[in-house]
This record gives structure tokens, sequence and C-alpha cells, in this order.
């Protein structure tokens, strides 16, 4: 396998979609090709650190009032009729 | 090296149903509960689509009234959360149009060459980026990193990284084809890795600083 064919199978092999074959083939490059073992761990570790760290949590009162005020007009639609939303 | 497993965890499905049926049926507590479910998802990619909070706020706002108003319309085909995500992210750049009218936004956007992915940056990170920075410098690191990519990567990258849709479900969500899905899922790995590498490889210098 080349380091090309590699990358294009990356996503694959970190969402863990590949069949047996070409994983097997993909660990034999990453076993003598360093870069692309150092391209799969950081990558591995680019997605861990977005999907462990909340970016943009919601505040507990924003919160509240974002949801009463969807509910006010929720309400408020249901009386003046149909939307086309 | 193990897979990456999705961080939601499946909703038993016939639970959010319940709530569906009975929110068609009127029931406003059932609405409210999956507001309640998911507004901080809806948030969040909002905030990710428009980066700017205000239009966040309205995004919330605007996709759980459209869904509630188009309740009937919504087959149970698909899970209830993928369809308001869809609903969102339409939400999201219609807001993001109008505030960059200047520039057409569109999820369909194509990106110049396929040289945008090839990596360049190979040193090995260094055992954890959260000693090189504090938290705040991180999270500052991380959102202008993924603020840097063009939307219709960021958008995929965020639902299938951040949000844990399938891709099928990213597909369904965003009306692309499941390549194209994973086209841009590479791609947008792969261009955030590079640069988060110039802040997190390892140095010899021992600064963490660049």
């Amino acid at each position: 396998m080349k380091c090309t064919e590699f990358l294009k199978e990356l996503t694959n092999y970190l969402d863990g979609a590949l069949d047996d074959r070409t994983k097997s083939d993909l660990e034999d490059h990453l076993a003598w090709c360093h870069n692309c073992y150092v391209v799969c761990d950081t990558t591995r570790k680019t997605i861990e650190i977005y999907r462990d760290s909340e970016l943009y949590p919601l505040p507990e009162d924003l919160r509240g009032r974002l949801r009463s005020a969807i509910m006010t007009k929720c309400t408020a639609s249901k009386k003046s009729g149909p939307q086309n939303a | 090296m193990s897979a990456i497993q999705p961080n939601i965890s499946e909703q038993p499905v016939s639970e959010e149903l319940q709530l569906v049926r009975a929110a068609k049926q009127g029931d406003d507590k059932a609405f409210e509960e999956l507001v309640r479910r998911y507004d901080r998802n809806v948030f969040r990619i909002a905030q990710h689509i428009t980066q700017n909070r205000e239009d966040a706020e309205d995004v919330v706002q605007d996709a759980f009234l459209k869904a509630y108003g188009n309740l009937n319309q919504f087959q149970e085909q698909s899970k209830f959360y993928t369809w308001l995500v869809r609903i969102a992210v339409n939400e999201a750049l219609m807001k993001l149009r109008r505030r960059r009218p200047e520039r057409m936004v569109s999820l369909d956007e194509e990106v110049k060459t396929e040289d945008d992915s090839v990596p360049r940056e190979v040193a090995d990170w260094s055992p954890n980026p959260e000693q090189m920075y504090n938290q705040a410098e991180l999270r500052d690191i991380l959102t202008r990193t993924i603020q840097g990519l063009p939307p219709g990567f960021r958008t995929v990258f965020v639902l299938r990284d951040v949000e844990g849709l399938s891709t099928e479900e990213t597909a369904q969500a965003l009306e692309l084809s499941i390549p194209a899905v994973k086209s841009r899922l590479l791609r947008a790995r792969l261009q955030l890795r590079e640069r988060l590498s110039r802040y997190f490889q390892k140095r010899a210098s021992g600064d963490g600083n660049q």
C-alpha cells in the first residue's frame, strides 16, 4: 500500500468501517511508515480533542430563556392557526 | 489503533417517537421535552456554522419553531434528531448568507484543489496538548482552527465528529451523498490536523508557543 492509498482509507479506518483485508493492509503500512503513523495518530487526536472540548456550551440561564421563548411562540402559533414555516 | 466511537449514546427510538407522536397530537409538554433533549446540540451546531452567538440563539428558536409548525410532515422514517438537524443547518446557513452576502455560502461549494489535504506537518504531538496550553488558550486555538475551515467542511466535521451522527445521518441531514460526506470529512479532519499540528507538535526547544 502506498501513502496516498493509506490517506484515502484513513477516515474509514478511524471509523472502523474497513473490511478485514484492507484493515490489515493498512496496519502493515502503518508498521513501517512513520509519517503515515503520525498522520493517523494525530488525526485521531484531532477528532478526540474536538469531541472532548465543548466549545460552545449553552449557559443554563440562556437555555431557560430560549426554551421559554420557543414555547411561548409555539403556543401563539397554535392559536393563530397553522403557520407556513 | 482502535476505531473512534461516536460520543452520543443511542437514544431509544421508541421513547423519542412517543414524544414526537404526543407532540403531534398537541401535547406541548412532550414538545418541550424534545427541546430540552436537543437544544444544546442545536445551539452548538448553529454556533459552529454561523460563528455568531446572536445568530445561533435565533437559529435555536427558529429551528424549534419550524419543527413545531411542521411536525406533521415528519414522516418518522429518520430519527427526529436528524430531521431537526436538517432544519437547524438550513436556518444557520440562511443566517450566514444574510451576514455575508458578498460570498455565496453553500454546502456544495467545492474547494479549489486536493492539495489542501496533503499532510505537510508530520511531527508527533506532545503527549498532551492540555499540558502545553491552559483551558482558555486551548479553546481559543480549537475555535480559531475550526473557524478557518470552509462552511461545507466545518459542518460535516461538526455533525459527524462532534455531534456523533453516522455518515448516513449526516448525509440525510445535509442532503449530500454518502461519498460526498466521506470525502469532506476526510479533508476536514486532515486540514484540522494540519493546522493543530502547528500548535501541538513536539518541539526540541520545549517552547509550547509559536
